[in-house]
């Protein structure tokens, strides 16, 4: 086959490459820069803007002997990525990156320009299993719990996943050092990245603000009354318990957290931890990874809804716009905006929106 | 096909550089061995004086052209204005090569410059009206002019012979990268301040270039040090590329009528299947004084990297516009310069012929070429 390598710079793509290109595949890496000004979003070692992971990228690929390029997929990147977690935070979401870029960058500009130029998949080094089964080309777990990708790239649909290969859902993170070192790739010791790459230094909130505005709103309790102020509705999220700034103590002296954001009243309503506690998510704009579950039918599986959360079991059904979901035991704290996915044992089902919870 | 590149260094380089690396000592020491060494340096230094129409003392060997660039604008920058400080206008083409428009830059963040850059017409060549008008407007607060003598991407010959008439008493740089050994160049006979000129560029080996400064002209040092080149460059003479540099100059001057030629030729054959095999293909700024080898094509609707991408998989070499620092892929500034689109300079690629090609080479392009440009412009990009 054809493929395409992203290849960030980092250990876990170069390796990833390398896998491909020494079973016999043809392969190209690409580096693809995802700001218009390569120092503009994050300047340091880690992350996947900066001067130094280009070169590395490009060191890796000429190791491993595969030609390479650097592709400028900045404008699909802030429009699809940038623009969407601004825009989503500003209406009192939570919305995760990663997802929209494999979503939107990786599996959908990238693949599409792959296969323009007559290549048939792109390969990144996402930890993820894609196997033939029964129910056909499925996606699964990586083998390494610690690193299974799997949840990011729930957002993938079936079209987009045959052009997707992941080479190290079988191997786990230390070997894939090991690996790298064996093949002379100079990344192995790189350290892995973290946060969100376009956001410097990793405060989340001074980014937003400084986007966003830090127009000053009110903190108020279950009953409207108002308890301090904050600088940005939009710098919370459900179920934060840290860093709210409140003056007035609970009158049990309890911990609060935060319950809600009203992005029109730019409010933040906090509360007690039992207040916080769901027990049904409604997803929107669902995605298949796989086969479609029947419409109106109740599966058993498990929910997850955090990059690194616990598989929550429960019950689950969609009637085509809408994923709904009965958990087994209550949960604590859920952001609309985040990515809602679905489980049956270690296949990834599909993916939803959270978009009301109760 | 990217020639302009940089081009393999010959057989008489490789014989002299060879020759002279076996040979000890630093040719700036008193004794025996240095004097020796000094020697070759000085007929090698003569030698080139002859080959490029200047004086000896006017050939200032530098580590590379951008380097000899940087002294020519900076040097003069510095000079003129510590002798008249209101003299902070740098005057340069809107397509010079990124040596000389970053240095320029470099002056306006830091040193208080200010900059004007000449429109380039459709044809590739300067604006010589405005010009004209700017420099009869503002004679006494120029420090310097910087037109090429060729441009890189698009080949165009620029009229050198018209700047310095307009420039009068004001000093012009011409990096002549691009010309020197390809086309008929005359440092004394143009009256040019100075000029760059490169020894890779012309079958030399890397890392060795010339500052050529007319006599009598001071610029400010760019590096510091033991002042090895008349007090201006400093950096240990490196004698061996020196000599070689020198080897394939000579041997591109004497051989210069026929190779353009023959390049000539081949250049009008590419231009001539492109315009009749690959529809909607645009030749740009084809007419008038020309380098022999150079052949910048649009093909509308196309994005360059996915070109040059699909081109290095059939291990053909070509070029496009530039990349940042981090290697990512930019629109051509010299095509945005001539009024293009971004798309239309995006779209746009440069096929720089040289000694090396032949005819058959053209056939194997012309073989995948087509299903280049199709495959590229299809909508490779969401």
């Amino acid at each position: 086959m054809k493929l395409v390598a992203a290849m960030s710079g980092g250990v876990d793509s170069a390796v990833a490459a390398a896998r491909v290109a020494e079973a016999g595949h043809e392969v190209i890496g690409v580096h693809l820069a995802l700001s218009s000004n390569p120092q503009k979003y994050r300047s340091g070692a880690r992350g996947c803007c900066t001067i130094e992971d280009s070169h590395d990228a490009r060191r890796a690929a000429d190791v491993i002997g595969i030609p390479f390029y650097i592709w400028d997929m900045a404008e699909e990147f802030h429009e699809g990525v940038v623009e969407n977690f601004m825009a989503e935070y500003a209406n009192g979401r939570t919305p995760n990156p990663c997802l929209r870029c494999n979503e939107k960058i990786k599996f959908a500009a990238v693949l599409e320009r792959a296969k323009a130029l007559g290549f048939d998949g792109v390969v990144t080094g996402h930890y993820a299993q894609m196997r033939e089964t029964e129910l056909g080309r499925t996606m699964h777990r990586a083998v390494d719990p610690a690193k299974d990708q799997s949840y990011v790239l729930a957002v993938l649909n079936t079209e987009q996943l045959a052009g997707a290969y992941f080479p190290l859902g079988d191997i786990v993170k230390d070997d894939v050092r090991i690996e790298a070192k064996k093949r002379g790739l100079y990344v192995a010791n790189k350290p892995d990245s973290h946060d969100i790459c376009f956001v410097p230094s990793g405060d989340n909130a001074g980014w937003l603000r400084e986007r966003l505005g830090s127009e000053v709103g009110e903190i108020v309790d279950e009953s409207g009354k108002k308890l301090g102020e904050h600088k940005g509705a939009y710098t919370y999220t459900i179920g934060q318990r840290k860093g709210l700034g409140i003056t007035v103590p609970a009158a049990g002296g309890e911990p609060r957290y935060v319950l809600k954001i009203e992005p029109k009243t730019n409010t933040v309503v906090v509360g007690s931890k039992e207040a916080l506690a769901i027990s049904h998510i409604d997803g929107e704009k669902p995605i298949w990874c796989g086969p479609v579950p029947a419409a109106s039918t109740e599966y058993r599986g498990f929910a997850q809804i955090r990059a690194h959360g616990a598989p929550l079991p429960c019950t689950y059904r969609h009637d085509g716009t809408h994923i709904s979901v009965d958990l087994d035991d209550p949960l604590f704290g859920l952001a609309t905006g985040q990515g809602l996915v679905i489980y049956d044992g270690d296949r990834v089902v599909g993916s939803a929106t959270v978009s009301s919870t109760l | 096909m990217d020639n302009a590149a940089t081009v393999p260094i010959s057989d008489v380089a490789i014989e002299a550089l060879n020759n002279a690396m076996r040979k000890i000592g630093n040719a700036s020491s008193v004794h025996n061995f240095g004097r020796a060494v000094r020697k070759d340096v000085e007929d090698a230094r003569e030698e080139l004086a002859r080959l490029v129409g200047c004086g000896p003392t006017e050939v200032i060997f530098t580590g590379s052209g951008t380097e000899a660039n940087n002294l020519a604008i900076k040097g003069f920058y510095w000079t003129r204005v510590s002798q008249e400080p209101r003299r902070n206008i740098i005057v340069a083409s809107a397509f010079e090569h990124h040596a000389v428009l970053d240095p320029i830059e470099w002056l306006v963040e830091h040193e208080g410059a200010e900059q004007v850059l000449i429109p380039i017409t459709e044809a590739g060549v300067i604006d010589l009206d405005f010009l004209c008008s700017f420099v009869a407007e503002n004679r006494d607060r120029i420090a310097l002019i910087a037109v090429m003598h060729s441009n890189n991407e698009l080949g165009t010959i620029q009229p050198i012979s018209e700047v310095i008439t307009i420039a009068g008493d004001i000093p012009v740089h011409s990096d002549a990268v691009q010309s020197f050994g390809k086309v008929a160049f005359d440092f004394a006979g143009l009256g040019l301040t100075s000029t760059t000129i490169s020894a890779h560029k012309i079958g030399g080996p890397l890392g060795v270039a010339a500052l050529i400064l007319k006599r009598g002209i001071d610029v400010t040092p760019v590096l510091h040090g033991g002042g090895q080149e008349r007090d201006i460059r400093s950096g240990t003479i490196n004698a061996p590329a020196i000599i070689s540099f020198v080897a394939a100059a000579r041997d591109a001057i004497t051989n210069l009528e026929s190779r353009s030629a023959s390049i000539n030729e081949l250049r009008e054959y590419l231009a001539h299947r492109i315009t009749r095999e690959i529809p909607g293909a645009r030749l740009n700024a084809v007419a008038g004084n020309h380098l022999p080898g150079i052949l910048n094509v649009t093909f509308p609707g196309t994005e360059s990297d996915a070109v040059l991408l699909l081109l290095d998989s059939h291990d053909i070499a070509a070029s496009a516009g530039s990349a940042c620092s981090a290697g990512v892929p930019r629109p051509s500034h010299v095509l945005m310069a001539m009024g293009y689109s971004e798309s239309d300079a995006d779209a746009s690629i440069r096929f720089s012929l040289g000694t090396i090609n032949t005819r058959a080479d053209i056939d194997i392009l012309m073989t995948v070429l087509p299903d280049v440009i199709t495959k590229a412009s299809k909508k490779v990009s969401a």
